[in-house]
């Protein structure tokens, strides 16, 4: 069997070139790649586009590597947590795609399971439909939305195993799965890596055909952008 | 005039027993605090889950659970967690029955703009579009005038829309109305010491009054 298993992030993203397209998992920081995003701070290609939902806040996540200047373009559904981003969008230094966020999900998930193209209702009579194909259902406009691939994809699972099935925990599975499909080359970072046949292939998210490179990260910080606490005992 | 926790008052009356439910960001969110007991409903977190609970306790903060709003969550007995394609497929498909959203204008056509302001920083719009696209039953919470007085129940939208033809019901902090296809608003209840002739005047869009209309209870 082909070995999966890379020592760490730096090796995972070694071979990742200037002006690649890269997909980055994640909802808000919520089950981002944390470790190849570090990664990829330290190697310093440039040019890069990134999709993913949204683009982290000004000291994590996405953020940082807008603030060193090597995402050319982001393609998000939800983007401005962040000062600097805001700055380079209007300086012209950065291009933004907004895309409704189904939209941008199916996208991901057509690429993933190979068809190019798919219609769907969001966006209809609004700016997203300009240039766009439409056609009518059952009486209804559809929007014609074309799939999404990437050079790489970099996803983030709770557990992991050296054949690279994947399971993810809680929100943080969000557009991992879908993401871990559209990837010429998709890389795991793993909270857990375990040895093959350890992980119970009736809860496998993410089978491992489409990974081809993990590795156990370290580290984890899992910051969290709202803390919200209840304070009565329900 | 309603303030805002009096607004999510109002809409949780919408709510029926075994609905599945999206609430957006902000007086939607709310909500959720004025269900009654004796009503189960099914709250929606289109980041991928199904069952959204309380916010947790110090001790139960868990970063690997938030909702849309990227706020920490627990999650109720009998909850599913699935991906952003699975969770946008049950809305897509309609499987979702009631959304409850925010808006900055609607139209009476129930045409709602509610994701972006020319001149202002563009944040995107997140799931706003898929869901007005697709929801059987949309409800939309929102000031009736801007702070200038403007109207915010339009004719038209003059700002960018989200989606068209889809809202079917708005409470403001003045009314309850409708939007009746080729009709306009449909005006059902007043706010408590809100008269008909002050909703009038601050409807821009057409409004239909029939009868009576009845302070609303709260």
């Amino acid at each position: 069997m082909v070995n999966k298993v890379v020592k760490n992030a730096d090796e995972a993203v070694k071979d990742i070139p200037h002006r690649a397209t890269l997909m980055l998992g994640g909802f808000g920081l919520c089950g981002i790649p944390e470790n190849c995003i570090s990664a990829i701070l330290k190697s310093g290609m440039t040019g890069l586009t990134c999709i993913s939902n949204n683009a982290g806040v000004d000291d994590f996540g996405i953020g940082l590597m807008l603030k060193t200047r090597q995402v050319k373009k982001m393609i998000s559904s939800y983007v401005g947590e962040n000062a600097e981003f805001e700055r380079q969008l209007l300086s012209g230094e950065l291009e933004v795609e907004l895309i409704p966020q189904g939209t941008l999900a199916e996208r991901i998930r057509a690429g993933g399971a190979g068809i190019p193209a798919f219609f769907t209702p969001a966006g209809v009579g609004t700016e997203v439909a300009k240039g766009k194909e439409t056609r009518e259902f059952n009486g209804k406009i559809y929007l014609m939305e074309h799939w999404l691939r990437a050079d790489f994809s970099l996803v983030k699972a709770w557990k992991g195993d050296t054949a690279g099935n994947l399971i993810y925990r809680g929100t943080a599975r969000n557009f991992n799965p879908m993401m871990a499909e559209a990837g010429t080359i998709t890389i795991a970072e793993v909270e857990e890596l375990v040895p093959i046949g350890t992980l119970d292939p009736n809860s496998i998210h993410t089978p491992g055909i489409y990974v081809h490179r993990i590795f156990q990260g370290v580290n984890y910080e899992k910051r969290i952008e709202q803390r919200t606490i209840s304070n009565l005992k329900i | 005039m309603l303030d805002k926790t009096q607004i999510a008052k109002r809409i949780a009356r919408e709510v029926k027993d075994g609905m599945y439910i999206n609430l957006g960001i902000g007086i939607p969110t709310l909500v959720a605090n004025y269900i009654p007991k004796n009503i189960n409903v099914v709250l929606q977190s289109e980041n991928g889950l199904l069952g959204i609970g309380p916010f947790p306790l110090e001790a139960e903060v868990d970063a690997d659970l938030i909702n849309a709003g990227k706020q920490t969550i627990t999650m109720m007995p009998g909850s599913s967690l699935f991906s952003s394609a699975e969770s946008f497929g049950m809305i897509r498909s309609g499987k979702v029955d009631l959304t409850i959203l925010g808006a900055m204008e609607v139209s009476e056509e129930g045409d709602i703009a509610n994701w972006k302001v020319p001149g202002k920083m563009v944040k995107g719009m997140g799931g706003a579009m898929d869901l007005v696209a697709s929801a059987k039953n949309i409800i939309v919470a929102m000031q009736h005038c801007s702070k200038e007085g403007a109207s915010k129940l339009l004719t038209c939208c003059t700002l960018p829309i989200t989606g068209l033809r889809c809202v079917k019901r708005i409470v403001s902090d003045l009314a309850v109305l409708d939007i009746i296809p080729g009709r306009g608003f449909q005006l059902l209840e007043r706010a408590p010491g809100v008269t008909v002739e002050q909703i009038k005047n601050a409807t821009e869009g057409k409004l239909f009054i029939q009868g009576e209309i009845p302070e609303m209870v709260l």
